[in-house]
């Protein structure tokens, strides 16, 4: 049992949890992630850590309201237990002076590239930061980002607060303005980090990107998360979470997320269903996020 | 032919013991059991049991106890419940064997007790498995007798994975005076006994009662803890202060055929595909949230041919598919799966497909797996292993129309604990290296047994291995010399 320390909504439908989880916390490293399990009969699935504080004993994850299991967590508060919380999980970010390093994060990524970011920052890179979200509501860790970037870009789609437009256009923009980019960290939806590789590859600037395949162990055990790469297999959940963009067959990881695309929709509608079955539960800050699978 | 000691509690003269039959075990019947998950085998009543055991010819020199990897003294035990004598049985058992209701349920008997047994080579051996089995499961109904509490040594043991091993390990040790925390990476505990062997050879609530009773004899359970990243080895001597550690994390990595197509959506590995079904219930889906695929109405085929592959076609029977296939590339003499299994399996209704092994995985429509493409074999000269091996047969290859593929080819060792434990000797294939008689490691203090040091075994031997570094870290505890 893991007890939720402090929960709050950062934006609609992406909520930050202080958990205590003093293991974990010893020996959290950037780009690390957990399994959670939130019940019983729920199912396990991946969560990017976001930092860690090990005199204190806790981690904190960002988790942005896609499926049932999103949804559920995020209709808990503060004072709240998860039932199971294992990690750190995967290959932390490779951490060194490179140079120059431009940090992608689209939506919710911007959470997960975020520790990363913090430990380029100190390990003496300078950080460029691209942080992108449909709308003004939806930009997450500005101060966050802002305190670990030398340069801090931010991109909203529908232009309701700083750049319109998408984060691949800033740096399309830095590209041809010929900056120095010794390494590109993108982490957002899959069209964003494939859009990204797609810019990058010409250019031959080394591009790493955090996958989010389907998982269930976390630890190599069950082979769910494999990956493409090179054409050839390997375990998100132990040989990444990050890879290297120009080598990942992005299609066929689009492909295998949908192979429960099915139960994904079921599980969701009857959750709605007994929501609106139960109004006393109506208050509960649960939000949609706008798009997400119905 | 053996004199029984004077002692004999059997009134059957030993001729007469022979020509008792081999008492069938109850069963589901196979139409039936097809549709569900429940225990195929019914068990015993007394009556059955106590007849069985009339059979037992109570060898001065018995191969069953010697062929018994934790030496449960078979004949024993046997008597006592030709005695009547049930909690007897069950507590004779138990000095040696910490997990009988498992153990008389999925050993293959076959190949260890009942395959040294005397009587086997003219009528059918002593049915020890399920003898075990009876005994094991009354002792659970009439409620475990309480276990004398041992004074505490002052020494502590941590033991990495709650598998067969591991438990064996802790059930020893705690008995011996000596704390045991035993640490498990996912949120149940059992290792392959709750994630890979399936409700209907092995229910679940066994393994929770068999815990629940190392729970009370003092054996302590942390889950959600990876050791080798949730905590290292080294952090757990040097901080955690456990003056040994045993090593059980089995043989977790799952073993690929590298052939165009194994992305496909549709294509499992063995251990995903049981995991989601035993592990997460999946086959409660919605009432559990963990997705399966919905099999009704799909043909579904396994590759390889040992218990894990029959357990997961059997599991796919049971949710539903329309046709279920074995594809095995060598003959079914060579089969390692235990002989229950795979009869039990025909009975369903599996279909084998012998000498036959998949090439190619190709797909039908969005990326989903359509069909697997497979060539005939034919058996040459015996390899490493002993068993002959499979040579393609050229021209021979065609198609079988598949919703679903399972890949249960064997597995590997999963890499956490070796790569995070400097020192730690490891063969090239990266399983850890023990020795044979006390599961030492080149590590002090670190012992290892089971799949992590074997590859894919079975549960009695990795059990065997636990006793034998149950022995030998109490031994390390209480003479202090490495």
């Amino acid at each position: 049992m893991f007890q939720i320390l402090h929960a709050e909504f950062l934006a609609p439908g992406i909520k930050r949890f202080l958990i205590h989880a003093p293991r974990i916390a010893r020996r959290q490293k950037p780009g690390q992630f957990v399994i959670v399990r939130i019940y019983e009969e729920g199912e396990r699935i991946p969560l990017t850590i976001e930092r860690s504080d090990p005199p204190l004993g806790t981690i904190s994850i960002v988790v942005q309201s896609l499926g049932k299991t999103t949804h559920l967590l995020n209709s808990l508060n503060t004072g709240d237990h998860i039932l199971d919380v294992v990690g750190p999980l995967g290959k932390p970010s490779e951490i060194e002076k490179f140079g120059t390093v431009v940090v992608i994060g689209g939506g919710v990524g911007t959470a997960m590239a975020y520790p990363t970011a913090a430990a380029l920052k100190r390990a003496g890179n300078r950080i460029t930061s691209i942080v992108g979200a449909r709308s003004k509501e939806l930009v997450i860790l500005e101060k966050e980002m802002r305190a670990v970037s030398d340069v801090l870009m931010i991109t909203t789609d529908d232009g309701s607060y700083a750049d319109k437009g998408f984060v691949t256009d800033r740096l399309r923009q830095l590209i041809q303005n010929g900056a120095r980019i010794d390494l590109v960290l993108a982490v957002g939806p899959i069209p964003m980090m494939k859009a990204v590789a797609d810019m990058t590859r010409g250019e031959n600037i080394r591009t790493i990107v955090s996958l989010n395949p389907i998982m269930i162990d976390g630890t190599g055990m069950c082979g769910g998360c494999r990956v493409l790469v090179d054409e050839r297999s390997q375990f998100a959940c132990v040989d990444g979470p990050e890879f290297d963009a120009h080598r990942v067959n992005f299609d066929v990881l689009v492909q295998r997320n949908k192979t429960y695309r099915e139960q994904e929709r079921r599980s969701m509608a009857d959750f709605q269903r007994e929501r609106e079955a139960r109004p006393e539960d109506v208050g509960k800050e649960v939000c949609v996020a706008e798009g997400a699978t119905p | 032919m053996t004199v029984p000691a004077k002692t004999s509690l059997n009134p059957l003269p030993l001729k007469e013991r022979m020509k008792v039959p081999r008492q069938a075990m109850p069963e589901q019947p196979a139409g039936v059991r097809a549709t569900n998950f429940t225990e195929v085998n019914l068990g015993y009543s007394p009556e059955l049991a106590r007849q069985e055991a009339l059979r037992c010819l109570e060898c001065a020199r018995p191969a069953c106890t010697k062929d018994c990897p934790v030496g449960v003294k078979v004949h024993e035990f046997v008597q006592l419940i030709v005695a009547g004598d049930f909690f007897a049985a069950a507590a004779k058992i138990r000095e040696d064997n910490v997990l009988p209701a498992v153990t008389g349920r999925v050993c293959p008997q076959e190949d260890h007790c009942e395959g040294g047994c005397l009587m086997g080579k003219k009528v059918k051996p002593l049915g020890v498995g399920y003898l075990e089995r009876f005994v094991a499961d009354y002792e659970q109904r009439m409620g475990f007798r309480a276990v004398p509490k041992v004074p505490p040594s002052g020494k502590k043991v941590a033991i990495v994975g709650s598998g067969p091993s591991g438990l064996t390990v802790a059930g020893d040790l705690v008995q011996k005076g000596h704390k045991v925390r035993v640490f498990e990476a996912l949120h149940e505990l059992g290792g392959v006994l709750v994630y890979g062997i399936p409700e209907f050879r092995l229910p679940k609530q066994i393994i929770r009662e068999q815990l629940d009773y190392m729970r009370d004899m003092g054996v302590e359970f942390e889950t959600d803890v990876v050791v080798g990243r949730t905590v290292t080895i080294d952090e757990l001597i040097e901080e955690e202060g456990y003056d040994a550690v045993f090593i059980g994390t089995g043989a977790g990595l799952p073993v690929f055929m590298n052939i165009p197509g194994e992305h496909l959506n549709g294509v499992y590995s063995a251990n995903e595909f049981l995991t989601r079904i035993n592990l997460m219930k999946a086959y409660k889906f919605p009432t559990y949230d963990e997705p399966m695929l919905d099999l009704h109405g799909k043909d579904v085929a396994v590759i390889g041919g040992g218990n894990t592959a029959l357990d997961a076609i059997r599991s796919a029977l049971r949710l539903g598919a329309r046709k279920a296939y074995v594809i095995y590339r060598r003959s079914e003499a060579e089969m390692p799966a235990r002989a229950e299994e795979a009869k039990h399996a025909r009975e369903e209704g599996i279909e084998f497909h012998m000498l036959t092994n998949p090439v190619e995985f190709l797909p039908e429509g969005d990326g989903w797996l359509g069909a697997v493409r497979c060539v005939r074999m034919e058996l040459g000269e015996p390899d490493a292993s002993g068993r002959r091996r499979p040579a393609p047969i050229a021209g021979s290859a065609y198609e079988i129309p598949l919703s679903v593929a399972v890949i249960a080819i064997g597995t590997s060792a999963n890499p956490i604990v070796q790569s995070t434990t400097p020192g730690l000797g490891t063969d090239k294939r990266g399983y850890i290296q023990a020795d044979p008689e006390t599961q030492r490691t080149s590590r002090k203090g670190v012992f290892a047994g089971g799949d992590i040091v074997t590859g894919s075994a079975t549960v009695i031997l990795a059990m065997g291995a636990g006793r034998r570094a149950a022995k030998a870290i109490h031994e390390y505890l209480t003479s202090g010399q490495w």
